[in-house]
């Protein structure tokens, strides 16, 4: 069989709403089967869906969707390029009726739309059984209350929905690589046990799911590493063949570079041991991976070794994580970073009195806005930096507490020291998150097809 | 002889982050640099320049085939997105921590990034 085409438009919910413009145009002018991914589900992102979800039944999918999809549809349906995309969140049934509202208003042909869940194990296992099953992040013994806890799929739902016709296959929580994995099963009929094919489409899915990641985005340093066009950068694309050898590349006419350090930096990005990345289809071993350059923009990746499915699957649950608050003022001309300092000294000291147990953070931006640690002092002596904007943070447990410390911060504003500017404060619901390992009886992927085929 | 480059000079680099856990993907530009970067970038290294964020484990895992490595910093995003106080709870700027490492490299060592027609911002000694 010929190749299998898959682009990618989005590596996560903020991400632009026009960059599957030129990936869609060079699907279109593709032979072979075309598939376009959208990965928008952060950790915290399903969440904050659940939580929209509990007010209205009929939403709790990701407001990405609203953005992303409509300048894509028409012209996806009409060239018969599948969208699989994690826009459900957490009520893909909804975001498939949604789809059908959008393609109505664009007047283009009915979809068929695939809605999968059984992500969901919020309802299936208590928060003492979650806890136990907990191998980082939050204490999940002490939560109040679980929010969501949700499994990551794997790729043969997908697989499965695509083999029904759908032309638009809309996802909870399943692994951001199967994303492709499903596509490209359904396309090469890849057997369920064929590891190193599974690998290889797992890697596939790897390279393309963080979007511009892959061609030039969080990469230029000018004068180390330059890129053409940025402001344009062209999505991924990667074609795959039978073997499970991928090419990556971008449309024609776009910025950005696909090269062999783009490449290798996305392939290893979040990865812990390379030989063995866990995924719910297959464990990857990227040990034996090759990269080539064969072309402009070209890059080969072949080589990737798979083994058998771990027998868990991860899960991501979040619970109420508290409030953040943050508040910032600028010190700017002679002496700033000792106005700033002493800015620091009475903020601290105001807020011992009052709340002696709240943990304040102060950054400088400026001197030190990333690099700095929780519990360092602030020692601005020696600073050269003339215009520095102090940051300062907190959480608490409730609302109240962390207001304390942004009221002692606007505050400054008629007590602190002479010239403190531009105070803005920032209150923030949290949620606190933590992986688990689920057996994989817990895990029950449900396909519901809405509309007919065309 | 030798002299001294800044490790950006010769590799690339970029973080991701797990939870409280910074991976770190580090690219030899020329693979022919990789086994001074092997022996100069090791995990002890990585370790002091991220000393101030307190690592509880620091691992390398070499990828010669790549002329790459993968460094995994446990515990040292302040509890990663979700509960960091800092602006950078992901660890995307972190990279240029490990970026700024002196390197020694031979006079007659393979040539750095487009042939040198930059400067280099290291000392010959």
């Amino acid at each position: 069989m010929a190749k299998v085409f898959i682009g990618a438009a989005a590596g996560f919910a903020g991400d632009r709403s026009d960059a599957g413009g030129p990936v869609v145009a060079s699907l279109a002018a593709a032979s072979g089967p075309r598939f376009l991914m959208y990965e928008t589900l952060a950790e915290r992102t399903l969440a904050l869906c659940q939580l929209e979800r509990r007010q209205n039944p009929l939403r709790g999918y990701s407001p990405a969707l609203e953005r992303m999809l409509p300048p894509v549809l028409a012209r996806c349906l009409a060239a018969g390029i599948k969208i699989i995309a994690n826009f459900g969140a957490a009520n893909p049934t909804a975001a498939a009726r949604r789809i059908e509202e959008m393609a109505r208003a664009l007047g283009v042909r009915p979809p068929y739309i695939a809605a999968i869940d059984g992500d969901d194990i919020a309802g299936k296992l208590s928060a003492n059984e979650l806890a136990s099953r907990r191998i980082d992040g939050v204490d999940l013994s002490r939560a109040r209350e679980i929010i969501s806890a949700n499994l990551y799929l794997g790729a043969q739902p997908i697989a499965q929905a695509l083999d029904q016709g759908a032309d638009i296959v809309v996802t909870g929580r399943v692994a951001d690589s199967a994303l492709a994995l499903g596509p490209l099963l359904h396309a090469f009929r890849w057997p369920a046990d064929d590891w190193d094919r599974l690998a290889a489409g797992t890697l596939a899915g790897h390279l393309l799911e963080c979007g511009a990641q892959v061609t030039g985005g969080y990469f230029a340093d000018p004068g180390y590493k330059d890129v053409p066009g940025l402001a344009e950068v062209g999505y991924p694309i990667a074609e795959v063949d039978e073997t499970g050898e991928i090419v990556i590349t971008k449309p024609a006419g776009t910025g950005g570079v696909v090269d062999r350090l783009t490449v290798i930096e996305q392939t290893l990005y979040e990865i812990h041991d390379p030989s063995a990345y866990l995924a719910p289809d297959v464990v990857l071993d990227l040990t034996a991976v090759d990269v080539a350059e064969i072309g402009k923009d070209r890059v080969r990746v072949s080589g990737a070794r798979g083994r058998p499915a771990p027998e868990t699957l991860k899960a991501t649950v979040c619970v109420d994580g508290g409030f953040l608050g943050e508040a910032e003022i600028s010190y700017a001309g002679p002496n700033a970073a000792a106005r700033a300092q002493l800015a620091a000294g009475v903020v601290r000291a105001r807020v011992r009195k009052r709340l002696p147990n709240l943990n304040v953070r102060i950054d400088s931006i400026g001197v030190r806005s990333v690099w700095g640690a929780t519990d360092s002092p602030t020692d601005l002596r020696g600073a050269q930096a003339n215009d520095i904007r102090l940051r300062f943070a907190a959480e608490s447990a409730n609302a109240a507490d962390a207001e304390i410390l942004l009221d002692e911060v606007e505050a400054l504003y008629c007590a602190g020291p002479a010239g403190g500017a531009g105070v803005r404060r920032r209150l923030t619901p949290r949620l606190a998150s933590a992986s688990c390992l689920i057996e994989r009886r817990f895990a029950q992927p449900r396909v519901t097809m809405l509309g007919a085929p065309a | 002889m030798t002299r001294s480059v800044r490790l950006q000079e010769i590799a690339s680099a970029r973080t991701g982050d797990k939870g409280n856990r910074l991976n770190l993907v580090l690219v030899c530009r020329d693979p022919a640099h990789y086994p001074i970067v092997a022996a100069q970038v090791t995990a002890e290294r990585v370790a002091e320049v991220f000393a101030a964020r307190k690592p509880t484990r620091v691992v390398r895992y070499n990828l010669p085939r790549l002329a790459a490595f993968n460094f995994v910093l446990d515990d040292v995003l302040e509890g990663g997105v979700n509960a960091s106080l800092g602006l950078d709870g992901h660890g995307k700027s972190l990279s240029f921590l490990v970026l700024d490492i002196p390197i020694e490299i031979t006079a007659d060592a393979p040539r750095l990034h487009d042939g040198e027609k930059r400067s280099i911002r290291g000392t010959v000694s």
